[in-house]
């Protein structure tokens, strides 16, 4: 019996110092931290792994990069409770610029969306120069696709390109949206053998499971294109506008440019991303 | 089923080769999950005692606010304490939100309601009169709760294991108020999310298997105490 409580006793010693423990990782330099709200596709394709170890070495913030849909990560930053955005949803950048709530909005880097689907092509889009005619071809054919639906970057090109064919796809019996990131979201297509809108880089680093196929590629009206924006800290008072403004030089700058353009060579044989910082938007033929 | 047995046979190879990031992880989900069970534990069977003994107005209905909150979905956890902790949340001048603090308080939010739940279930189910006969022999009040948490001992411990298991599996409420960032806030559930997102089944199925078999060593241990303290 004495047993029971001795064991208790022990059990609340454990907690206590455990807890101390914990309070000590609570108990940090809040100054220290920079909140990176981006897009899933910077994290799945692994660029932040590599990027963010060197910008702690070099600045000594530390980062927290909370990987969510380019929608999310804007609402966040409209809310003050992110720092710094990396995003691709170039439209909806504008207009959170033009109602103050980022500034410094700068030119990071770009890939390009593809559209991807199953080896057997049911909708015999392979090949084809223009993204509409394919989509339209797909509509035709009834054949599945597979949306984001998550108000992210790539949704919302996505939507941009159902609207330039002419389409109007929610609610029809052919068009699934899944809720879920660029990664998941393309496992489901290769389960479901349907078409899906993707950038290259999340692509590359999934292709190896996948089993589907590049369909369309190539075209101006896809490219991907990737901003850095610091959050206003006029809006926010409790931004960190150093880590910020750290963060975001530290994205255009030379050393980190060049670690981009080389991203992903070894691995998959080319990179995933082009550098562009400094480059006028126009360059990339917007 | 090949890429299952790659699985299982890396969790083994990163678990025994001392993967360092692999071991950071298991070591945060145990001391996360630990903590939030603990303090769960504290609250859960203080409060589950005094509903139990006493009586008042209102009990049935209180119960059955803890009972359905047994059930409480860790998402809409994670969602209010989110908001809660949000810099310009009411909590916010903690500066706590993406760090294992807050997912402390968000794991003992999910875990409380059950550890006090199977409480009051566990002392209600003691014989009705136990406690009086106690006092009658000359036990002060505080003795005779003593007494009937020590009967009580194999439901509270199955409580326990219930609130942990409840917490060290929960995913939703870690990544919405942890992160997910790495070597800090990632977990063993939130990083199987992220792997198999990125395509790595086999990465995903090793840490599944870590998961499964660190809850089960915990209960395990549980299972020792609880065993061991049956009465002749």
């Amino acid at each position: 019996m004495k047993c029971f409580a001795s064991k208790l006793l022990v059990m609340i010693a454990v907690l206590l110092f455990v807890f101390s423990l914990s309070s000590a990782i609570a108990v940090e330099n809040m100054q220290k931290n920079v909140i990176l709200a981006t897009t899933t596709s910077t994290q799945d394709s692994g660029l932040l792994d590599v990027l963010i170890p060197v910008f702690e070495k070099d600045t000594g913030f530390i980062v927290k990069t909370i990987s969510v849909g380019s929608g999310q990560a804007m609402k966040m930053g409209e809310k003050g409770e992110a720092d710094v955005l990396l995003v691709h949803s170039p439209d909806a950048e504008k207009a959170f610029i033009a109602q103050e709530f980022g500034i410094n909005r700068m030119l990071v880097m770009h890939n390009d969306f593809i559209i991807v689907g199953p080896a057997d092509d049911p909708a015999k889009i392979k090949g084809m120069k223009s993204t509409k005619e394919a989509l339209k071809m797909i509509v035709q054919s009834g054949s599945l696709f597979l949306s984001r639906g998550d108000n992210s970057g790539t949704h919302s090109k996505e939507k941009g390109l159902w609207k330039a064919a002419g389409v109007a796809p929610e609610g029809q019996k052919w068009f699934q949206q899944t809720g879920l990131g660029m990664g998941q979201t393309l496992n489901i297509a290769a389960e479901k053998k349907g078409y899906a809108l993707t950038d290259r880089a999340t692509y590359l680093a999934l292709k190896k499971n996948l089993g589907l196929e590049i369909m369309i590629e190539g075209e101006p009206l896809l490219l991907n294109i990737y901003h850095v924006i610091e959050v206003n800290s006029a809006k926010w008072p409790k931004v960190n506008s150093a880590g910020g403004n750290a963060f975001a030089q530290f994205m255009v700058s030379k050393k980190t440019q060049e670690i981009i353009g080389k991203f992903g060579v070894e691995k998959y044989g080319s990179p995933l991303f082009v550098p562009d910082a400094g480059k006028k938007p126009e360059s990339l033929g917007l | 089923m090949e890429l299952i047995l790659d699985g299982i046979i890396k969790a083994f190879q990163l678990f025994f080769t001392f993967n360092p990031e692999v071991l950071g992880i298991t070591w945060l989900s145990l001391k996360i999950s630990g903590i939030a069970t603990l303090i769960s534990v504290l609250i859960g069977i203080s409060t589950g005692t005094i509903v139990a003994l006493n009586k008042f107005p209102g009990k049935r209905f209180l119960v059955s606010v803890i009972n359905t909150g047994m059930g409480l979905p860790p998402v809409v956890v994670g969602l209010f304490v989110m908001i809660f902790l949000w810099r310009n949340g009411p909590l916010g001048f903690l500066g706590i939100l993406y760090t294992p603090a807050a997912m402390i308080i968000a794991q003992a939010t999910i875990a409380t309601p059950i550890v006090m739940g199977i409480t009051i279930a566990a002392i209600q189910n003691l014989p009705a009169k136990l406690g009086l006969q106690i006092l009658s022999l000359g036990a002060t009040r505080l003795q005779m709760i003593g007494f009937l948490l020590r009967e009580a001992r194999l439901p509270l411990l199955a409580a326990i294991m219930a609130g942990f298991g409840g917490v060290i599996s929960e995913v939703g409420a870690s990544i919405m108020v942890g992160g997910n960032i790495k070597g800090y806030s990632r977990v063993l559930t939130t990083a199987t999310v992220m792997e198999s997102g990125m395509g790595n089944f086999d990465m995903a199925i090793a840490l599944g298997v870590i998961l499964v078999l660190l809850t089960f060593l915990v209960n395990y241990l549980l299972t020792i105490i609880q065993q061991r303290e049956r009465p002749r």
